[in-house]
């Protein structure tokens, strides 16, 4: 890896996390939106409407990965903006902060616990 | 820092809820506060959601009692409040997408891509109302 730490091109500020969790919070709203559109094309093809049908759709593995995976991207999708509304309103004490945002990963773990639960006892 | 320099910065902070109350947004600013109303809505909804996806995977019997709760009118509100902050953040979403590629930044249409979110949204969340509580 190139010397960042000298020279014109050096790294003068930040951790950039910035920036990754910028862009994270867009690709995982694309994948939600095409998770959004497979859901309402079984939808509109009645596969939801019967527990046969709708268990069906999620016996299929690549249906219960698609939902994984569209569960992760939301979890981490909402984290980055919870953690953008702490950062934007819980200015009284940076302690208190920590806490929301402790709370909101806590509560983002748990969630995705339940929903690899119900994903894969199917 | 010296005790100096710090006794003469001033600290602000956020306006308080008071003062938000009688500041005028305009519409761009109305479809973005409700953006994050409508994510931090679906958030604190998220164990509601997984709850209802359980009932209705798990087994015929629990899809059977998932029906029954369903047609109860106080959660039939929260799935349609669940719905409203969907399809307004879904909508307000892709305003914020086509923004970030630099499409309609200046303020005349920033107004007009707020309304054809509301014009979305609004419509969308009354027909899936009116199909929630029976109308068709």
């Amino acid at each position: 890896m190139a010397n960042n730490h000298i020279g014109p091109k050096r790294l003068v500020v930040g951790a950039h996390y910035g920036m990754r969790d910028w862009l994270a919070q867009r690709i995982t709203a694309v994948v939600m939106a095409l998770y959004t559109v497979i859901l309402l094309l079984a939808f509109l093809t009645g596969n939801t409407s019967s527990y046969e049908t709708w268990a069906g759709l999620f016996s299929n593995q690549w249906f219960k990965i698609a939902t994984f995976v569209t569960f992760l991207s939301l979890f981490y999708h909402a984290w980055v903006g919870m953690r953008d509304v702490w950062m934007d309103y819980v200015t009284v004490s940076v302690g208190l902060r920590l806490v929301f945002q402790v709370a909101t990963i806590l509560w983002l773990i748990g969630c995705a616990g339940w929903a690899a639960q119900i994903i894969w006892r199917m | 820092m010296s005790e100096a320099v710090k006794k003469n910065r001033r600290k602000y902070g956020v306006m308080s809820f008071a003062q938000t109350v009688h500041y005028r947004l305009p519409l761009a600013g109305i479809v973005s506060i409700l953006h994050r109303i409508s994510g931090m809505l679906m958030f604190l909804l998220l164990p509601f959601v997984l709850y209802l996806m359980d009932k209705s995977l798990t087994s015929e019997i629990s899809f059977e009692y998932f029906k029954g709760y369903v047609s109860h009118p106080l959660v039939k509100l929260a799935i349609l409040g669940l719905v409203w902050a969907y399809l307004h953040h879904f909508s307000a979403g892709i305003r914020h997408l086509l923004m970030d590629l630099h499409m309609g930044l200046d303020k005349d249409s920033g107004r007009k891509s707020s309304v054809a979110v509301f014009a979305v949204s609004l419509p969308l969340t009354l027909l899936v109302a009116l199909k929630l509580f029976g109308a068709f």
